[in-house]
């Protein structure tokens, strides 16, 4: 791999809050052209990373490049080329949509702004609406306003806080096509969220809890690291069973999927030990794949053991 | 590659603007302060008061006796209201309130007058509130000297008074009729702009951070003079609309004199403005919300009006509250209005007071870049 053509290359990113660390010794390094997804539960410095990226944080250790430009000391750079999408809407709420647009693309200087603007517009399919105010739209257009102004300046890396928070499904679909068709082209993406179907779009992802880096590569890397194993069960009295799985050792988790329950844990023969318990001829079992969300919510437990 | 932007610059100056259009309340009231300063201050505030309430209780009902009470009349300085009989009902309203002063004329006074002994007129004064009663005290002692020389002709013609040993002719410059607004009036221009311009800045940049703006814009490569230049600038023509306003109103609602140069007072004023935005900005970078910011401004106008030369004289303070004084632009820029408005003053004799605004100017933008954060540490 060519070093040039990691657009994030960092290592040992620290940040601490008073004495709390938020954001301990992280590595990472992402492609061009890459989309890389950022999980992890509430808190657990997901913003805080992201922030150190684009110069709006200086990192209390490690050093690193954005875009080739150092991260410590070269963030003026670094935010000419770089549109980051904050988690809270942070745009100007008392200007209209075409305001708003037309203000970010005078500071970035955007050639033929006028233009710009225009088809930034119509992307967004806000083309009649622009004169309404940016404080009045619903929150998932805000969101797609967001986007739409932190892309205004063809920046070279995107970083998205939590995106498609609050967006419907048909939009996110499109905001999930609009950003691999921008990966194709050669602009990187960094993104946070909370869904798995987002996390299986991501070419790679790295899983963060309490500010420690637990579980990153492809999807199936992440999924393979977890070494979790899943029983699926459908049958009668299912809420009955789950207590009683509950107690056993070997079971970590215990879901209900609609008529199914999902049962989890990481030492297979244990969990099988605890389903021969209780399987008999009125229950289906099947040992399936793990799913992304089996797989966060063990590694969410299991940093809550190691850093709690 | 990292200095000032005017494209930066200028998209800060066409927000600010339209932010500023869409707030009317705020607009409003920039508008409202001067014109109601200039009703309280201009209508209401006078340091030369007349027709105060008085009392008399005149044991003597003779000729020179009227003569005295009818001066006290037409001196506009007494309105007689009541005419007391005994000691205790003088002592009784002047205690509540209802008189400023009492006025005792004695039995004997026609009597010692004719035969030239000086008799006595006691005046008592509600001295509570010295500025009320300190010019009708003054008006007193000149009409004795005047009012009887029109009944004591002829032979009593000895009994007028007499002129001291030395001529004082007083010559008042500037102000000749001591005329309270033609003071108040120039003065509240560097009050209503201290107001305004500090609090409307002081909340531009906490306001950016309470709303959450202030994580865009500080990803975005704009630097910290271009943001607080582009604040700025939109006000300054706010400023100017309220110098106008106050201008006008000067001239036509009280007739304020203005023998100087209107484009000097223009030029001057730039600098005064300015120097009161770079301090509501250094306030608005110093304070964690809007609430500290506005106490910051509030902070930083009571000495402003109260130790500059507008409310009190200021040459009467204390060393130390002169020394207070001078630190602030609201005293130098009351000096040059009132100078260019009142005496005439050009270029060369403001000058002094210039340079101390410019100084003030500098000092709160240097403070105000320095604090202002360019990262949300
Ligand atoms: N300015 C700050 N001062 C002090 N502590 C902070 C600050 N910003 C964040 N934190 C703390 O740092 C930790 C990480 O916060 P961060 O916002 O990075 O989490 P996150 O992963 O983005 O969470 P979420 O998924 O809820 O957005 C939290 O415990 C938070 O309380
Ligand atoms: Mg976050």
């Amino acid at each position: 791999m060519n070093t040039t053509d990691l657009v994030i290359d960092v290592t040992g990113i620290t940040k601490l809050f008073g004495d709390k660390t938020v954001v301990n010794a992280i590595d990472l390094q992402v492609k061009r052209g890459e989309i890389y997804g950022f999980l992890g539960p509430n808190g657990s410095g997901k913003t805080t990373f992201i922030r150190m990226l684009c110069g709006l944080l200086t990192p209390d250790a490690g050093t690193g490049t954005c875009l080739g430009y150092d991260v410590r000391n070269q963030q003026p750079e670094i935010k000419r080329h770089v549109g980051y999408m904050t988690q809270r809407f942070s745009y100007y709420e008392d200007l209209s949509i075409r305001e708003n647009l037309d203000f970010i693309a005078r500071i970035y200087a955007v050639t033929d702004r006028a233009s710009a603007v225009q088809n930034s517009l119509e992307c967004l399919g806000l083309a009649n609406r622009s004169h309404q105010l940016a404080g009045q739209l619903s929150g998932g257009w805000k969101q797609r306003l967001a986007l739409a102004a932190c892309l205004i300046h063809s920046p070279q890396l995107l970083l998205l806080d939590e995106p498609t928070a609050g967006v419907d499904p048909k939009a996110r679909r499109e905001f999930w096509d609009e950003i691999h068709r921008l990966a194709a082209d050669g602009l990187t993406v960094l993104i946070t969220t909370h869904y798995m179907d987002e996390a299986e779009r991501c070419h790679r992802l790295a899983y963060i809890a309490y500010g420690n880096l637990l579980a990153r590569g492809t999807l199936d890397e992440v999924l393979a690291s977890a070494r979790l194993t899943t029983w699926t069960v459908t049958g009668p009295a299912l809420p009955a069973l789950a207590e009683n799985l509950r107690s056993r050792d070997g079971v970590e988790q215990v879901v209900a999927f609609g008529n199914t329950l999902h049962l989890s844990g990481r030492d297979p023969a244990k969990l099988a030990a605890a389903v021969a318990t209780v399987r008999d001829s009125r229950y289906d079992w099947k040992q399936t794949r793990s799913t992304m969300e089996d797989v966060f919510i063990s590694l969410m437990d299991q940093a809550k053991d190691n850093f709690k | 590659m990292n200095r000032f932007a005017f494209h930066r610059f200028w998209a800060i100056v066409l927000k600010e603007f339209i932010q500023m259009k869409r707030d009317r309340v705020t607009f409003a009231m920039m508008i409202g302060i001067p014109l109601m300063q200039l009703m309280l201050f201009g209508f209401a505030i006078n340091s030369d008061p007349r027709h105060l309430p008085t009392a008399i209780r005149a044991a003597d009902q003779g000729p020179f006796a009227r003569t005295l009470v009818q001066a006290l009349r037409t001196s506009d300085y007494f309105q007689i209201v009541h005419e007391a009989e005994t000691e205790t009902e003088t002592q009784r309203l002047l205690q509540l309130g209802d008189v400023q002063f009492v006025i005792n004329i004695p039995e004997d006074f026609s009597r010692k007058l004719l035969r030239g002994e000086r008799p006595t007129v006691l005046v008592e004064a509600d001295a509570t509130d010295p500025a009320a009663t300190g010019p009708a005290l003054a008006a007193v002692n000149t009409l004795a000297s005047s009012i009887f020389n029109r009944d004591l002709p002829g032979p009593l013609a000895r009994l007028q008074a007499k002129a001291g040993p030395v001529d004082f002719r007083i010559h008042a410059h500037y102000n000749p009729e001591n005329i309270t607004q033609y003071n108040v009036v120039p003065g509240l221009m560097g009050v209503v702009l201290t107001l305004t311009m500090v609090v409307i800045t002081a909340l531009a940049i906490t306001r950016e951070r309470e709303r959450g703006t202030m994580e865009n814009l500080l990803a975005t490569p704009v630097r910290p003079f271009e943001v607080m230049a582009g604040k700025i600038l939109p006000y300054i023509a706010v400023g100017y609309i309220q110098v106008t306003l106050i201008l006008v109103a000067a001239r036509c609602l009280f007739g304020v004199p203005m023998v100087g140069s209107l484009p000097l007072l223009y030029a001057v004023a730039l600098f005064f403005i300015a120097a009161n935005l770079a301090m509501g900005i250094t306030c608005s970078t110093l304070a964690k919300n809007q609430l500290q910011a506005v106490q910051m401004a509030v902070f930083f106008f009571l000495p402003s009006i109260l130790l500059t030369g507008f409310m009190f004289p200021f040459r009467g303070m204390p060393e130390w509250a002169q020394a207070v004084g001078s630190c602030l632009p609201n005293t130098h820029f009351l000096r040059i209005v009132r100078g260019i408005l009142l005496k005439g003053n050009g270029p060369l004799e403001i000058a002094p007071e210039l340079w101390p605004l410019l100084l003030f100017l500098v000092v709160a933008m240097a403070v105000g870049l320095k604090r202002y954060r360019r990262t949300l540490d």
